[in-house]
């Protein structure tokens, strides 16, 4: 099964380890990215008034371009699932935005792609039940805590993957490769987002907020998928360790990377950067095999 | 030649103002077949219904025309009037000049007033010379009542007609009546037990002589019109012989399968062989079909064994009635909203997380813990308590968009009641706005915050989270402007009232309306609150929208009231203004059995002597039609007309323009 991938801006630069571990993955459960042929920034905002169509555009293009390569164009990083997810909605709803759009980007496209997640791909299209047979390396006594962050699911009418205030296909995911998904309250809460340019007080109390929430749950380690929260979440966590008595740092890792592990990839080839908290030691600590 | 009189009105100034009435009456009686016409101040006067009579007597006139207000005004007050000058009703019409004319004219010269007043006139004049005397129609009345639904509206409808010395019959789906009010604990404003208000009425209607109860039964079917309902209902097996059963409970005792307990809303488990609650009404078992081993796989049978009548049935079936009734009252009553659909509430997820209704039965003396407060997780009395109002309640985004109406003052008497139960335990409130209007309840919530010391915060919870055996809540205080969380023991959500499920296929059966909740529609919000659209079927209690319990009741006595009066003769009139076929040419193509909105025609035969039928075409109810005329118009043959408005009369006013 091959299946349209657009990768964006973030997976081919700053998050190469999402990517590559998510493409070793596939292959182990038997379906290939096929890279879309022609690709650009999905804009990384959706824009927040409706008459700004400028803003839809670079979107517009993405999947103008990808509905040239099939039906559906699946996605891995959770702001440009949002993006596209969102422009997809408005093409094919308003009938007069789309006019414009198509008028800007010199293009006829009608809104029919589906836009997925790879979390879909595992849920609907391999199934959960799958993965745990092809799982090698079982990730028992691992307490993850899956942190979905804001993009993936809201606005629930839009994005519509999950349950938007208590989701679970993380949960069932991790399950399904042995670990131990922990509740926390925190977990689709923001991390602070872009404000990572202009005010780091409020995203380090934000994703601060967020990893002492899942610690205080007693997780070992923090799943995401999205660059930006992984980002803004590690890069605060230096500080909230000084800050907060008691509190130790945990690794932030994709949950593609947890998955390649447990599907019996080669560690080094999962993309974990360097970290002051790796996960590599922390899993050659707990999983034995 | 017709003998015709004009009486023109003139409304004090309200019609003379822009219209010279002395100049119509003048122009009428230049017309062929007036021979009497007439102006004055105020036609509907007595004095001018009494001139009417006399000008009908003394110049012989068969019909006249009152030039005046809206026919919605008057057109009943001078139609008795002619017919009490020995006229037939019908032969009198009114020509609206008022609400039509002078009123949306402005010109005081009262050119263009007259002017029009002249030719409306005219053209009734020449539709009256067409006009046939029409006879009242009379329709018998069915004196039996039904009652759909019985909890407490339902239950005091029936009994208010039953007192009136009607029969009726009662029909509840659930194996008893009582409805949502037999899960209360204690009520407010007044704090008496539910129970004990609750189960004397359902008593009476058991024993009353005039009720017959069909619990455990549905509506299948509803045909007919007022006085005359054709209705099949169908009593579900109970698997137990209802006239051998004595409710001795030796069946229940002895069953060795539970399962859960609807009644108790998932807080206790109840015997696949069963009644609902102790005070049930009737106080016969059920039998839960689809979870007994005996019925799914010929197993077990222990009832059968210990049942001293021996009025088990394993073969028992479904068994469908039709009975008559000239009157339906509809009390289908309400549920709450599936709390699921709240995520950030944790309900379904987090035990302790319960809703309004559940709490109710936790206070209850005849519930699953015996009135103690005790949370369903670990058994343990919760020293702290947190209530959530306008959950799906005032939402539009995820709920609805309307007040429940009754939550504020049900967590109010939620909190007392925990404080009566729990001493030393705190209660917390979060609320958007506290609604008590009604008599004493302001003061139930005062005594609620200042006596039983209940803490309201005005705000919203953002989450709700499980944390070492507590559940904490996030939420905002907006009148301190700050963020608080609280860790409790329980959390209680005040969920939305909405409307039953099946509330609408129920309206599709019956002919009558709901709104977009599914609420039923009453006739008028304000005038006509228990009628419905379809005359003979009125609506009590929360089936219309969320309210309590003594609205629910006075809504059960006046639906009541409005069936005593339907069944006060033994039969009724209604206006001829109904289709009527022309036999000679109806080619039976059905378009008018399509068309018309009220299913009143029929798709009838003619026989010959040997009782064959010969021809087909359509017959027209007269007790359904509402004369709207949408069959003349489908009518491709134009055998349809409607009596009072026939194509004739029509087409003689327009050509007289
Ligand atoms: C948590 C909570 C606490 C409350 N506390 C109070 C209080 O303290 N004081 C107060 O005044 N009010 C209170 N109320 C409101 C009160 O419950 C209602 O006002 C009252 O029960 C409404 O009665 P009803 O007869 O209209 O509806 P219901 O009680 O819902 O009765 C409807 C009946 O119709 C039956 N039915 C439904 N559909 C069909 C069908 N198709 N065919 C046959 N039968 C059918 C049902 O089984 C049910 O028996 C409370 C409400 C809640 C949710
Ligand atoms: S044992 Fe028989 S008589 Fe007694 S309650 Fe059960 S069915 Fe009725
Ligand atoms: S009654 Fe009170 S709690 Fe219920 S919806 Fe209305 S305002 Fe909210």
């Amino acid at each position: 099964m091959k299946i349209p991938y657009y990768p964006g801006c973030t997976l081919n630069t700053f998050a190469k380890g999402f990517d590559s571990s998510a493409r070793q993955s596939a292959q182990t459960l038997g379906f290939e990215l096929s890279e879309l042929k022609q690709w650009n920034c999905c804009g990384a905002a959706f824009p927040l008034t409706p008459d700004n169509v400028m803003g839809l555009t670079a979107p517009a293009k993405v999947l103008a371009n990808a509905s040239k390569d099939g039906a559906e164009v699946m996605t891995l990083c959770s702001v440009c699932y949002n993006v596209l997810k969102r422009t997809n909605k408005v093409i094919r709803d308003h009938r007069e935005r789309r006019r414009v759009i198509n008028g800007f980007i010199e293009e006829d496209y009608d809104g029919s792609l589906s836009v997925i997640h790879y979390l879909e791909v595992l849920r609907d299209k391999i199934g959960f039940d799958k993965v745990t047979a092809a799982v090698k390396r079982p990730l028992k006594g691992v307490k993850t805590a899956c942190y979905y962050g804001c993009m993936l699911l809201r606005p629930f009418e839009d994005m519509g993957i999950d349950k938007a205030e208590a989701p679970v296909i993380f949960e069932d995911l991790m399950k399904s490769l042995g670990a131990e998904p922990v509740e926390f309250p925190n977990k689709i809460e923001c991390c602070g987002a872009h404000l990572a340019m202009n005010n780091e007080d409020v995203v380090t109390r934000l994703s601060g907020n967020v990893m002492k929430s899942a610690v205080g749950m007693g997780a070992d380690i923090i799943v995401t998928s999205c660059p930006l929260c992984q980002y803004n979440l590690e890069k605060s966590q230096a500080r909230v360790e000084a800050e907060t008595p008691g509190y130790k740092g945990v690794p932030i890792v994709y949950f593609t990377q947890l998955l390649g592990y447990a599907l019996g990839q080669d560690v080094e080839g999962l993309g974990f950067g360097e970290s002051k908290w790796d996960a590599r030691e922390l899993l050659k600590g707990k999983v034995t095999a | 030649m017709p003998r015709i009189g004009v009486f023109v009105c003139q409304c004090g100034n309200n019609i003379a103002a822009t219209v010279d009435t002395k100049k119509v009456a003048g122009e009428m009686s230049k017309l062929p077949g007036v021979v009497y016409t007439c102006d004055y101040k105020f036609m509907c006067s007595s004095p001018g219904q009494e001139m009417l009579r006399n000008a009908i007597k003394d110049n012989k006139l068969d019909s006249i025309i009152v030039s005046a207000c809206s026919p919605h005004m008057h057109e009943k007050t001078f139609r008795k009037a002619a017919e009490a000058a020995g006229l037939n009703p019908y032969k009198c019409e009114i020509t609206n000049i008022r609400e039509q004319c002078s009123w949306v004219h402005h010109d005081s010269t009262k050119k263009a007033g007259t002017i029009k007043s002249i030719d409306l006139t005219r053209m009734t004049i020449e539709r009256l010379k067409k006009n046939k005397p029409l006879k009242k129609i009379k329709i018998p009345v069915k004196k039996r009542g039904l009652v759909i639904g019985g909890g407490i509206a339902g239950i005091q409808a029936a009994l208010d007609m039953a007192d009136g010395g009607i029969e009726v019959v009662l029909v509840e789906k659930e194996p008893s009546i009582g409805g949502n009010m037999a899960r209360l604990s204690e009520t407010f404003p007044t704090m008496d037990c539910s129970q004990c208000i609750l189960t004397p009425k359902m008593v009476e209607a058991e024993l009353h002589e005039n009720i017959t109860l069909y619990t455990y039964s549905e509506i299948v079917k509803v045909e007919g019109y007022i006085g005359n309902f054709r209705v099949q209902i169908r009593k579900k097996a109970r698997y137990v012989n209802e006239d051998l059963c004595t409710g001795c409970g030796e069946c229940i005792e002895k069953c060795p399968f539970k399962t859960e307990s609807a009644f108790e809303m998932g807080l206790a488990k109840r015997k696949v062989i069963y009644t609902p609650f102790p005070q049930s009404v009737p106080n016969i078992p059920v039998r839960d079909a689809p979870n007994c081993p005996k019925i799914q796989k010929d197993k077990c049978g222990a009832c059968a064994l210990v049942c001293g009548p021996k009025c088990i049935d394993f073969k028992q079936v479904d068994k469908i009635v039709t009975e008559e009734f000239g009157a339906i009252v509809v009390a289908t009553g309400y549920q709450l909203m599936p709390n699921e659909r709240f995520g950030e509430y944790g309900y379904g997820r987090i035990k302790d997380v319960i809703n309004g209704m559940q709490f109710e039965r936790l206070a209850s003396s005849s519930g699953p813990t015996g009135g103690e407060i005790r949370r369903p997780s670990d058994g343990r009395v919760p020293q702290s308590v947190v209530f959530i109002q306008c959950v799906g309640s005032r939402d539009e985004k995820k709920g609805v968009s309307y007040c429940s109406k009754v939550c504020c003052m049900y967590t109010a008497k939620h909190t007392m009641l925990y404080s009566h139960k729990v001493h030393g335990g705190q209660s917390y409130v979060f609320y958007m706005d506290i609604r008590s209007g009604g008599k004493r309840y302001e003061e139930f919530v005062r005594r609620a915050i200042e006596r039983d010391g209940a803490m309201y915060l005005r705000g919203r919870v953002s989450r709700v989270y499980e944390k070492d055996g507590k559940v904490v809540v996030q939420g905002a205080d907006t009148l301190s402007g700050s963020q608080v969380e609280i860790e409790a023991d329980m959390v209680v959500l005040a969920t939305a009232i909405v409307s039953r499920d099946g509330a609408d296929s129920l309206a599709q059966k019956l002919g009558i309306g709901c709104d977009k909740y599914k609420f039923y529609n009453e006739y008028h919000p304000k005038l006509r609150p228990v009628e419905t659209v379809t005359a003979g079927i009125f609506l009590a209690g929360t089936c219309m929208g969320p309210m309590d319990i003594p609205d629910s009741v006075a809504q059960g006595s006046a639906a009541a009231s409005k069936a005593l009066a339907l069944f006060s003769a033994s039969e009724m009139t209604r206006e001829p203004i109904t289709a009527l076929v022309n036999k000679t040419t109806c080619n039976a193509c059905w378009d008018c059995v399509i068309a018309c909105p009220y299913s009143a025609i029929e798709k009838d035969g003619v026989k010959n002597r040997q009782g064959t039928v010969v021809r087909r075409l359509a017959k027209v109810n007269d007790g359904v039609c509402q004369g709207c005329g949408v069959c003349v118009a489908a009518c491709r043959s134009k055998s349809i007309d409607l009596a009072g408005y026939t194509d004739e009369q029509v087409f003689a006013a327009i050509n007289a323009f």
